[in-house]
């Protein structure tokens, strides 16, 4: 018993040791969302191109709402896969135009391509903060009763989106197929 | 033609000088200045700022940060404040939207008590094996010291 005792720093440290070391490969840029298994919240807006929309505009049975902007590298980066994604048509894909300005917003659109149904133009970044975003870009995915199932914090690519998106679009849908 | 070059040096070190004393005082500033009706809202604006996390520059908090997310979470806050909502309305609206992290103080709940309560459960930990060692060792002591019929021996043996 006494022998016992005295492992028990060791232990104590072990443990302790193993909590930091797992500590070191977190990322602390990604937070849960406090919107998950929420409703979408309620906005009117204009789009890009000019007419106002509100949530019930949201249409599909998952879709995604990429927060994106002109003045964001990684958006730029990211645009080719989010065409890609659209093209598909698994998912409608919406777009949140975050505190960016009309015209250059368009331009980019023109330019490489629109795989939103409609960008919303969140000028001010107020559905934004309802959104709880911080930066672009970040998508969340919205399942067919317009409840906010996931935010994702970053680029998409096709290894993010094999690994934090399909298992999730996937059981959805599995879950729309059963109701 | 020297003494101008030396005077030059000299007066370039002032600048310099001069300068490091200004860009401390430019890093040091606020960065966006609000006008408050009464000292009773500035203050509880400071506050707030102090008390919530920039989401974005996770180790700064909103009066701290230069990103633009908390500029745009200061101005939220002023507009609250000055739409007369209380402070516990301000922290949960922002709480609803970014979650408990922008808060600098977490909640007590469930998740938080061993981040609460923790290192107070270990000092009272330190603090009983302190004392339960020191106890012991007068223990030890005792035994270390001869009995009468011993001391007699070894008086005995000295002697001889």
């Amino acid at each position: 018993m006494n022998k016992l005792i005295r492992l028990l720093p060791l232990v104590v440290c072990l443990a302790l040791g193993g909590v930091l070391y797992q500590g070191l490969f977190l990322n602390p840029q990604e937070l849960p969302s406090a919107l998950v298994g929420k409703k979408m919240p309620d906005f009117e807006l204009s789009t890009l191109s000019g007419e106002t929309v509100n949530a019930g505009d949201l249409k599909g049975k998952v879709k995604l709402l990429n927060v994106w902007a002109t003045w964001c590298p990684s958006c730029r980066y990211e645009h080719p896969y989010l065409l890609e994604i659209a093209k598909s048509e698994r998912v409608a894909v919406f777009g949140l135009n975050y505190k960016d300005e009309k015209e250059p917003a368009n331009q980019w659109l023109q330019q490489l391509g629109d795989p939103y149904v409609f960008s919303i133009f969140d000028q001010q970044g107020t559905l934004g903060l309802d959104l709880g975003v911080y930066g672009a870009p970040e998508t969340f995915i919205i399942d067919g009763d317009g409840v906010i199932r996931k935010r994702f914090a970053g680029v998409i690519d096709a290894r993010v989106w094999q690994s934090e998106f399909l298992p999730l679009i996937e059981q959805i849908e599995a879950e729309q197929q059963g109701s | 033609m020297m003494t101008l070059v030396k005077n030059s040096k000299l007066w370039l070190s002032v600048l310099a000088l001069l300068g490091t004393l200004f860009l401390g005082s430019v890093q040091a500033s606020p960065v966006d200045t609000y006008e408050f009706s009464d000292p009773v809202t500035q203050k509880r604006y400071q506050e707030l700022t102090k008390e919530l996390r920039c989401p974005k520059c996770q180790n700064q908090n909103l009066a701290d940060s230069n990103s633009p997310i908390a500029a745009d979470l200061r101005q939220q806050v002023y507009n609250l404040l000055n739409q007369g909502k209380s402070d516990m309305e301000i922290m949960s609206y922002m709480v609803d939207r970014y979650g408990d992290f922008v808060l600098y103080r977490p909640k007590v709940k469930n998740m938080t008590y061993i981040l609460w309560f923790g290192p107070a459960v270990l000092l009272l930990l330190g603090v009983g094996v302190i004392i339960f060692i020191l106890r012991r060792k007068p223990q030890a002591k005792e035994k270390t010291t001869l009995s009468a019929e011993q001391q007699d021996k070894l008086k005995q043996i000295l002697k001889d």
